[in-house]
């Protein structure tokens, strides 16, 4: 991979054209995780947390293995532990790494209304750029992963940027690097669905898993991160992954037909307040405003 | 390990019991996890609680806290019952077929076998002995008089195994009793799951299959038991009867729990070793010919077998020792040097050092790379034994409970005025500041460099040790003293004398010689003054030195071989025989030859490690044979080469253990259970004695104690040391306790308050995680609960000093109670109440 992985595709709350629009995507990046292979070790949480100099913040024992109940803007990368008891009794012990998904359609993305704060890649990673961030918050409302965090003092968004450093220069994410026992993959989208797909049969014909598969979610066009569960038809045991996410209705409502509907609102005002001019002309002083102020 | 981390890959079937690998050993776990990826290997997990290796498992099943022997003698039962043992290996390369003294008796109702001296609580092992004709008297031992009759010459043989006095036939009536019935009674593992499990795991011998192979992997869940030894034992007992020892992707593998605890233990760790696994001198031995008779072992083998007995090399590894210890003053005429050694006269293991501070035999100690009174049982015991001591000198990094074990919760200012003992804390490196070879579980030396320059004011490691000896030299040298000898004729021919380089030392240890020679098979030669190239050059005329015989071949005239870093794989079978150096002769599955049939053909031709070459009438092979090379299958020889028999132990006779040759059921010393169901006159191991001083108290149901409790580890914290680390106090910041939903239901209980938890000896207070991976268990009938403690909290670190902990060590609870064999303390189970805080 090269810089020319890095070219723009898409950009926040930008009208103006878009500089690798029309790019033919050579391919997209894809991260697999495999969650049967997960031992949750946290290595990929203390890569991310060294990789991207993040600051340290106090955790407390919230009565589970896991580091903290979410990701935080200082704290990308999570493992989620969740206890599920089986039908037959049996017990699992069920770790997913959390982080950004890096959707095709990015909801964060489609909500932004800062010109430029968040970009899209030719390579599929969607990435925050804090320098155009406003901090209002609508990539929340955007995401149905729950990923974008605010920072109080900088009055920024952040997330996990897939190491779009390392990726540009030919590294695997910091995440990848540090799994000790494999259960991370990095590569092409294609390779890794393709990966996906050989271990989700193999759980199936081998291991007695018979719903194995693979999460991709086509709601938000597929994802640039995807997962092996051991039973793709309950995504939600893994920590609340939605079975089927999507960007709400508001955002899309928002961006498109409102966004429109605001346009001509606005348009019309303006419009408005220019027939009105001609109209009335500049508004006079009155009497009132001149007269001095009793008191001091 | 007989294998190594990388062979795991080669299994089918893996079997974790007395570890956790997920959790410990993350980076090696790898293989497991690449067995599974591409053999579709199988995992079976056996442990207390349901474990983050538990959760990538494909069987799991929870046991009571040290009952393993029973678990897995049933097991034997199992597989003798249904044939799923591999009768040719079995015959061939174990003692199954040697026929047992007419003296010897099992335990069975009573508990004991034959030979038990209630009044020493030992045993005279002479009936633990083959019928047979010769062989020598075998000298003293501690603990065990002179005299008695050694292994005879010529073993009697069945090789049908019918005989009732066969090693198979005595098994077979031993583990009768531990049918699943009673093993689920023992170890609270339903009937139905326990037969699932042993089916399981015995299905790669179904139908006479010799191809697949298993493994068994475990750690201190194993040894840490008053019975620890034999837990492993019973493991390669099984490994043996199903033929897969020597095997790729089989064999017993210990999990080394720190980056050199082999090491440790293959440079005498362990007080009773010197290098090399060589036995210490003891007072009777009376003389190096003494000492040497003594541990050098001869044949004893069914009369037409061959014996390697490698063992009989023993005086060349010792005087070859000898010889780097003291060189030139090391001669024929004073029997190299003999008197110089210290001679073990009683126990001098962890547990007993401790006892005898406490009791003012011990006056001081020196505590580097560990934190004493942490690592050790009943802590409280440690610390009033460190006030006891007139000094104590600590090499660390940071501050830690041993060298501030006055600042230990419950210790008054008013007190802490009265403690006498002088600390010392010398500031140590780290270990990214040091270079030196790691020996990892694999048996790999791999040398690794430093990374950052020592910090000023620090010393390493070896510079304080280089230091402390040229003073003491220094002080004999002024002084004179007692007998200066073995101080003043040390060898230390170091460019920095106070401060070695450890490729130096390493160079030392590899040993060299002193005169040229020639190997008379191969006619290659070596000059005086060359490194030696293996241990096979080592002799015993003084013209060779060796500081470990095993690391003889680490650093030859090649260089240091413990650098290669070639990841070359030619074979796939994860030999690497280019990176780094494995002891011993850079061999990396054990007992290879086993790896064969008796025709010296691979049992599996898809995983093919040695075989013999008809054409250069040779053993050949991908891995370095582990045989006598030119060995025709016909002679015979057994591939334990190890063994003066040749055959793998499944009845360890005489000497071999203090508590049995065949392992049995017993209780831990604190067990909820009253009786032994499997041998119910004898409840615990008949040979383990408890400590007399006011601190070792030991506690029962009766006084209340009813919640068995064990201790372990977690992926985020090494040891005691990470709680001085932002970032391992991130992802674990405080200590907890893990108790089921069930018993957290009973107390009322809710995760995240507080629980007081006492045994007999002390109390540990923390914050409760309740879980459902740790469930209520019927025990005989009776509910039992279990609870689990991480031990990484003290009173010195991160939380501890921000008053965010009770600042309890964990170790305040467990008892002072050791394996007869190994003398590791029993961590991993022991009674306790619960309450809430």
């Amino acid at each position: 991979m090269s810089q020319a992985t890095l070219r723009i595709q898409k950009i926040s709350a930008h009208s103006g054209t878009v500089p690798g629009e029309d790019t033919q995507r050579q391919y997209q990046v894809c991260k697999l995780v495999d969650t049967t292979t997960c031992i949750g070790c946290k290595a990929c949480e203390v890569a991310c947390v060294e990789w991207n100099d993040m600051p340290f913040s106090p955790t407390a024992f919230g009565n589970t293995y896991q580091t903290m109940p979410e990701t935080r803007w200082n704290y990308w990368n999570l493992i989620l532990f969740n206890e599920h008891e089986r039908e037959d009794g049996t017990l699992q012990w069920l770790m997913r790494k959390h982080q950004c998904m890096h959707c095709a359609e990015p909801g964060c993305l489609e909500a932004c209304p800062a010109d430029g704060a968040i970009v899209q890649y030719t390579n599929g990673i969607v990435d925050f750029q804090q320098a155009n961030c406003i901090g209002c918050g609508y990539c929340i409302t955007g995401c149905p992963f729950n990923i974008p965090k605010f920072n109080n003092v900088t009055k920024r968004m952040y997330k996990c940027s897939l190491c779009a450093d390392r990726v540009s220069e030919g590294l695997e994410p910091a995440c990848i690097k540090s799994c000790p026992t494999g259960c991370l993959h990095f590569g092409s989208k294609d390779d890794m669905t393709e990966l996906a797909g050989i271990r989700a049969k193999q759980l199936r014909d081998h291991y007695g898993y018979d719903k194995a598969g693979v999460y991709d979610p086509p709601g938000v066009g597929g994802t640039g991160v995807i997962y092996v569960l051991h039973d793709a038809t309950q995504p939600e045991l893994y920590g609340g992954l939605p079975s089927n996410p999507s960007i709400p209705l508001a955002v899309k409502f928002w961006k498109h037909p409102l966004k429109w509907l605001g346009n001509i609102a606005m348009v019309g005002g303006l419009i408005g307040l220019f027939v009105h001019y001609l109209k009335f002309g500049p508004k006079a002083r009155e009497e009132a405003d001149l007269a001095p102020k009793g008191g001091a | 390990m007989t294998n190594g981390w990388v062979d795991i890959k080669n299994a089918d079937m893996i079997l974790v019991m007395g570890g956790n690998p997920a959790e410990n050993h993350p980076c090696g776990f790898k293989w497991v996890i690449e067995a599974k990826r591409n053999r579709n290997a199988k995992l079976i997990v056996v442990d207390p609680r349901f474990t983050r290796t538990a959760s990538v498992s494909d069987f799991f099943a929870q046991i009571r806290v040290g009952t393993d022997i029973a678990f897995l003698g049933g097991l034997i039962r199992y597989l003798i019952e249904n044939q799923r043992y591999n009768k040719e290996y079995l015959v061939n390369f174990t003692n199954a077929g040697f026929i047992v003294d007419k003296e010897f008796k099992l335990p069975e109702d009573e508990g004991v076998f034959s030979g038990f001296d209630e009044k020493s609580l030992s045993y005279n092992r002479a009936t633990w002995n083959y019928e047979g004709s010769g062989g020598k008297p075998a000298a003293a031992k501690p603990g065990q008089p002179a005299g008695l009759p050694g292994l005879p010459e010529r073993v009697d043989f069945d090789p049908t195994l019918q005989n009732p006095r066969c090693v198979f036939q005595l098994l077979k009536a031993h583990y009768s009793r531990y049918t699943p019935e009673m093993v689920e009674r023992v170890t609270g593992i339903p009937r139905e799951k326990y037969l699932q499990a042993c089916d399981l795991f015995t299905s790669i011998r179904k139908d006479g299959d010799t191809k697949k192979v298993a493994t068994v992997i475990y750690a201190l869940g194993w040894t840490q038991h008053s019975f620890g030894t034999q837990n492993i034992r019973t493991a390669a007992m099984i490994q043996l009867l199903m033929g897969n020892v020597g095997r790729a992707g089989g064999g017993v593998n210990a999990l080394r729990g720190h980056s050199n605890i082999q090491g440790a233990t293959d440079m005498a760790g362990i007080f009773d070793n010197l290098p090399g696994y060589l036995k210490v001198p003891i007072p009777a031995d009376g003389s190096f010919e003494g000492w040497m008779k003594r541990i050098t072992p001869t044949p004893s083998k069914p009369g037409d077998w061959a014996s390697f007995n490698y063992w009989s090399n023993t005086p060349k590894f010792a005087v070859s020792l000898m010889k780097a210890f003291y060189g030139d003053a090391a001669t024929k005429q004073n029997e190299w040097a003999y008197d110089y050694l210290p001679k073990v006269d009683r126990n001098y293991s962890w547990v007993n050092i401790w006892d005898n501070m406490y009791n003012g035999v011990v006056k001081g100690l020196f505590a580097f790379g560990m934190n004493g009174v942490m690592i050790g049982p009943d802590s409280n015991k440690n610390i009033d034994a460190l006030k006891k001591a007139d000094w104590v000198v600590v090499g660390e990094i940071y501050p830690d409970e041993t060298s501030e074990f006055w600042r230990s919760p419950g210790i008054t200012q008013e007190e802490m005025k009265k403690i006498q003992t002088t600390v010392y804390r010398l500031p140590c490196a780290g270990f990214a500041e040091k270079d030196g070879s790691f020996t990892n579980s694999a048996r790999w030396l791999q040398w690794k460099n430093a990374a950052l320059p020592i910090p000023p004011g620090c010393r390493s490691d070896q510079g304080i040790v280089a230091q402390i000896f040229l003073k003491t030299r220094e002080l004999y040298q002024k002084e004179g003293g007692k007998f200066p000898d073995p101080i003043l004729k040390l060898t230390w021919a170091y460019t920095n004398p106070s401060d070695p380089s450890l490729a130096e030392v390493l160079k030392e240890i590899n040993g060299k010689t002193f005169a040229d020679a020639e190997d008379p098979a191969t006619k290659q030669q070596i000059k005086a003054g060359q490194q030696v190239p293996s241990f096979a050059w080592l002799k015993d005329d003084g013209t060779t030195s060796s500081g470990n015989w095993i690391y003889c071949g680490a650093y030859t005239e090649a260089g240091n071989l413990t650098m290669r870093r070639d990841p070359a794989d030619p074979s796939g079978l994860g030999v690497h025989p280019n990176w780094a150096w494995s002891w011993p002769v850079n061999r990396r599955v054990l007992y290879n030859r086993a790896s064969c049939n008796v025709d010296g053909k691979p049992w599996d031709a898809t995983r093919k490690q040695v075989w013999w070459n008809e054409g250069t009438q040779k053993w050949a092979g991908v891995d370095v044979p582990d045989f006598k090379a030119d060995s025709h299958p016909k002679d015979h020889m057994g591939p334990f080469i190890m063994n003066p028999e040749g055959v793998g132990r499944i009845f360890g006779p005489l000497g071999a253990f203090a508590d049995g040759p065949f392992p049995t059921f017993y209780e831990p010393v604190e067990s909820p259970v009253e009786n032994n169901l499997l041998h119910p006159k004898q409840r615990h191991s008949p040979v383990v004695r408890r400590y007399k001083t006011p601190d070792d108290k030991y506690g029962s149901v009766k006084d209340g104690y009813t919640v068995i409790c064990t201790t372990y580890r977690l992926t985020e914290h090494y040891h005691y040391w990470t709680k001085n680390n932002p970032m391992n106090v991130q992802l674990v910041p405080e200590p907890f306790v893990e108790i089921s939903e069930e018993m957290a239901a009973e107390m009322g209980l809710q995760g995240g308050e507080r629980i007081k938890v006492s045994s007999a000896r002390g109390a540990y207070i923390a914050k409760a995680m309740v879980t459902k991976r740790i469930k209520a268990m019927t025990i005989d009938g009776k509910k039992t609960y279990q609870i689990g403690i991480p031990i990484h909290w003290g009173y010195r670190g991160i939380a501890e000093d921000e008053g965010k902990t009770a600042k309890t060590p964990v170790n305040l609870l467990s008892p002072t109670v050791v394996d007869p064999n190994a003398y590791t303390p029993e961590f991993k189970g022991f009674l306790v109440k619960v309450e809430k805080a």
